[in-house]
């Protein structure tokens, strides 16, 4: 008996309520668009200098008696916020102090630093420090620029290819998932706050990647059907093709998902962020491959007669022998 | 049919089995490591001990020992980005030229008068003329000293610019000549850095120009960006000059060929030394420095000039026996001692207040010689070596759960097909770490996120398959003709699907930088491998099977 992760023969409707899906996902995108206004991304180092201390002791972390230590040294917007994680034991206590970028300065000096670390020793004499990261406000201009640059390059890339590959139509299809994939990653990273650093550009360019992927192979099944059944309507054509491709996408997602979680669990709190973005990626990429793509797909519509103009068109690969 | 023809196979079983050699040292990380480390010292002219030739035959000569190397974030150490303050070498350019237009113009007195060079911007050499009709005249004479830039568009220019207004005649470098004069600052600053950090010797440092003009150091295993700075970062400018007299006043007036200069030996707080302005030797003419005692048992650092240099000083120091002579670094006199009689020898001892540890660095920057020009540093990150190491662990295990989540989800799925599927993915990861230590890349925690996406996304090409084949079986074509259709039809999406993703990967390459830049390479690699293990390997194996069992019926 094999395990199924949907059933083997499924016709479900995915369009008749399109109105609905799209409205989700429209007030989603309005949520984290609103947010990401108002309260802005919690930019890490990366994106707006300063200095990350990691700190590390057996005694608890007693976040108020770090900032009353710190207060004197008047280096301006300090936080500080304890790290949990399920790895730790109770004898690691872990904070991560965060210090602004200071007025002129290329990057924090040392002793700058120095005096910070002497300041903390003073309220927890075994304190320790793992990790002492500082970037200058030049590097982290630059640093949002190239990142923003790359994403859109990816997106503008791949808008292309698509549409080398397929048509026009596919290609915005495509990339409107896309574009509602990054602004619903972006939404719950500055809903929740959590730390915006390089490494989230490199989980978001992923989610570009696998969002991409999915919706491909959905979009590949269309295209095939599309000459199969050439009289079908295209809502049921689409329809067919997402039910047809429905176990693949549930199975990889699923699959990816696995690992994931493991490395959200296990994985340390490091990489946490990044973890946790990949995997809220691959959530709403898998579903805007199915309910986004393909219901822009459906309202543009599809030339039908592609067989007749082309007949080799996508067949390309069939005589390579693999 | 499903048909592979025999060359076909054993090239692919070739390539499995070529991956899986390569990638085995990574299993044995600390003995190969050992090995090479022992290896180079061997060959670097280090005495044989017992421990280096126990850790040679750690591991046997005939394997690959290429490793993936690690990242900083995984085994600790520093990272500065630094930006190289170009435009001071502008500066001593024009300083280098004021001689030579000095008596340029000096020949032609009779028309350009007396000349005065003034106080102008940086990178900028003015010059005062006393008779303005003789303008025309100085400018064609001070042209003539230019000399051609080559650069490689092919516009050749001269190196310097000169022009002139009423009676003041301004020289600055050439554009052309600036681009080339940044580009050889680079080189010589990258030169000296790496000179610098191996001589301190750590393994495995990345010194890497970045753009125009900036320098990216990772140094693994070193403790504190700290500690790091104070190696690269000090100029280590040594000269030696004449000394004029003491002060302790800090805005004394010197006249123009003078120079005051602040004395760090804390006996001689406050104290200024004027100095004249040209030095009778530099740190270029050293041949080496060691450090040492002087006679008082404090640190000290003996050095030895080179020929034209201990001439110079050789010189110098007989016709000023009795005078004092001042060591100048970075702009701050170390110490100033009196000749006592003339060096010939061409060696020589500094002392001042050091630590044992400044006198080895002191040293180490001697030798290695002074950097062209300033550094700003842009980045600095220090991350302990047990943060990497917990990093390491905390991988490792959710890779190993990652892999048997994704192993028993597979199985469970498709049977058979989901153990070819599975084993496809072990020999996957190998091929990754195959591929990241033939070419050398660096493995970083992104990275590690990377292969463990990849173990996620590398069943995707599989799965494409299987569901085909399932798929293709319900239409009730043989079971062969089935897996035939299944790889043929789903070869479009999985290469569409791969490619796109390959195209996010690369533009990440480009772009990236440090963590981004690691995870790309990785899922790149992850990208590539796992289409060759997805359509040949799980396909080779396929039809091995079929083969062997000629099923009539097949369950995917």
């Amino acid at each position: 008996m094999r395990l199924k992760l949907v059933p083997s023969e499924t016709s479900w409707d995915f369009f008749s309520k399109w109105k609905l899906w799209l409205g989700i996902s429209a007030v989603l995108i309005v949520i984290g668009f609103a947010s990401f206004l108002i309260q802005g991304l919690n930019y890490g180092i990366d994106f707006r200098g300063g200095t990350t201390i990691r700190t590390e002791s057996t005694q608890p972390v007693d976040v108020a008696a770090y900032r009353a230590a710190l207060e004197p040294a008047g280096l301006g917007d300090i936080s500080i916020t304890e790290v949990f994680d399920p790895t730790f034991g109770d004898d690691r206590n872990v904070a991560m102090v965060r210090i602004q970028a200071q007025e002129g300065a290329e990057a924090v000096t040392p002793e700058t630093i120095a005096a910070v670390e002497a300041a903390l020793q003073t309220v927890d004499p075994d304190i320790k420090f793992p990790s002492v990261e500082s970037v200058g406000p030049k590097v982290s201009g630059e640093l949002i620029k190239t990142a923003s640059i790359a994403v859109i390059l990816a997106i503008t890339a791949v808008l292309i290819y698509i549409w080398l590959r397929f048509e026009w139509q596919f290609a915005v299809g495509a990339v409107i998932a896309l574009v509602h994939d990054v602004v619903l990653t972006l939404g719950i990273f500055s809903e929740l706050q959590i730390k915006f650093d390089l490494a989230i550009i490199a989980a978001l360019l992923t989610i570009v990647g696998y969002s991409i992927n999915d919706t491909v192979v959905v979009f590949d099944r269309v295209r095939e059907n599309l000459r199969k059944y050439k009289t079908k309507d295209l809502s049921e054509v689409l329809n067919l093709s997402i039910n047809e491709t429905l176990s693949r996408t549930v199975m990889t997602s699923v699959t990816t998902l696995v690992a994931l979680i493991a490395l959200f669990v296990l994985g340390g709190d490091v990489i946490r962020g990044f973890v946790f973005a990949m995997i809220w990626g691959i959530i709403v990429g898998t579903y805007s491959s199915i309910f986004v793509a393909s219901t822009i797909l459906l309202f543009l519509g599809v030339k039908r007669d592609w067989s007749k103009k082309d007949p080799k068109a996508g067949g390309q690969y069939a005589n390579i022998d693999a | 049919m499903l048909q592979m023809s025999s060359w076909q196979r054993v090239l692919i079983l070739l390539t499995v089995l070529l991956g899986l050699v390569l990638a085995l040292p990574n299993g044995f990380y600390t003995k190969v490591e050992k090995h090479n480390d022992a290896v180079l010292q061997l060959e670097a002219g280090a005495p044989t001990t017992p421990e280096l030739t126990a850790d040679v035959a750690g591991w046997p000569d005939f394997m690959p020992s290429g490793l993936v190397n690690l990242g900083l974030d995984l085994r600790g150490g520093a990272h500065l980005l630094a930006e190289v303050q170009v435009e001071d070498v502008y500066d001593s350019r024009m300083d280098g030229l004021w001689p030579e237009v000095r008596d340029a113009l000096r020949d032609a007195r009779d028309t350009v008068g007396t000349i005065r060079r003034q106080p102008a911007a940086p990178g900028v050499l003015s010059v005062k003329i006393s008779n303005p009709d003789g303008l025309q005249e100085a400018i064609t004479r001070v042209r003539a000293l230019a000399s051609p830039v080559y650069s490689l568009t092919g516009n050749n220019s001269d190196d310097i610019e000169v022009s002139g207004q009423g009676d003041v005649l301004t020289v600055t470098l050439s554009d052309a000549e600036k681009i080339a004069t940044d580009d050889r600052t680079m080189q010589q600053s990258l030169e000296i850095i790496r000179r610098r950090v191996d001589e301190a010797g750590t393994r495995e440092p990345t010194i890497q120009r970045q753009g125009d003009r900036r320098i990216l150091i990772q140094v693994p295993g070193i403790g504190s960006a700290t500690e790091l700075k104070e190696l690269i970062g000090t100029t280590a400018k040594l000269t030696f000059h004449p000394v004029i007299s003491r002060t302790s006043n800090a805005n004394e007036r010197v006249s123009g060929r003078q120079i005051l200069v602040p004395s760090i030996d804390p006996q001689e707080q406050g104290t200024f030394y004027i100095l004249e302005q040209t030095p009778v030797v530099t740190g270029e003419d050293l041949a080496n420095a060691q450090p040492a005692f002087d006679q008082n048992g404090q640190p000290s650092v003996n050095f030895s000039f080179n020929t034209s240099g201990g001439r110079k000083f050789g010189i110098f120091t007989s016709e000023n026996v009795g005078a004092p002579f001042a060591i100048v670094l970075d702009n701050e006199v170390i110490s100033a001692p009196v000749i006592r009689e003339a060096i010939l020898g061409g060696s020589g001892q500094i002392s001042g207040n050091f630590s044992v540890t400044e006198s080895t660095n002191l040293a180490v920057l001697l030798r290695a010689g002074a950097l062209p020009a300033e550094m700003n540093f842009l980045e600095e990150r220090t991350i302990g070596p047990e943060l990497g190491q917990d990093s390491i662990d905390a991988g490792k295990i959710a890779c190993i759960v990652a892999f048997i989540g994704v192993l028993v989800l597979m199985f469970l799925s498709y049977g058979t097909f989901g153990v070819f599927a599975n084993i496809a993915l072990i020999i996957n990861v190998a091929m990754i770490f195959a591929l990241l230590s033939l070419i050398g890349a660096t493995l970083t925690l992104p990275g590690i996120a990377g292969i463990v996406l990849t173990i996620g996304m590398a069943v995707d090409a599989n799965v494409l398959v299987f569901e085909r084949i399932r798929e293709e079986l319900k239409t009730s074509k043989g079971p062969a003709r089935a897996i035939e259709l299944g790889y043929e039809k789903a070869l479009s999406a999985i290469l569409d699907a791969n490619i796109t993703t390959f195209i996010v990967a690369v533009i990440l390459f480009v772009m990236g930088s440090g963590p981004v830049r690691g995870f790309s390479v990785t899922l790149g690699l992850g990208i590539l491998t796992s289409v060759f293990t997805a359509i040949y390997v799980t396909r080779l194996m396929i039809v091995f099977w079929f083969e062997r069992r000629r099923p009539k019926q097949i369950e995917v």
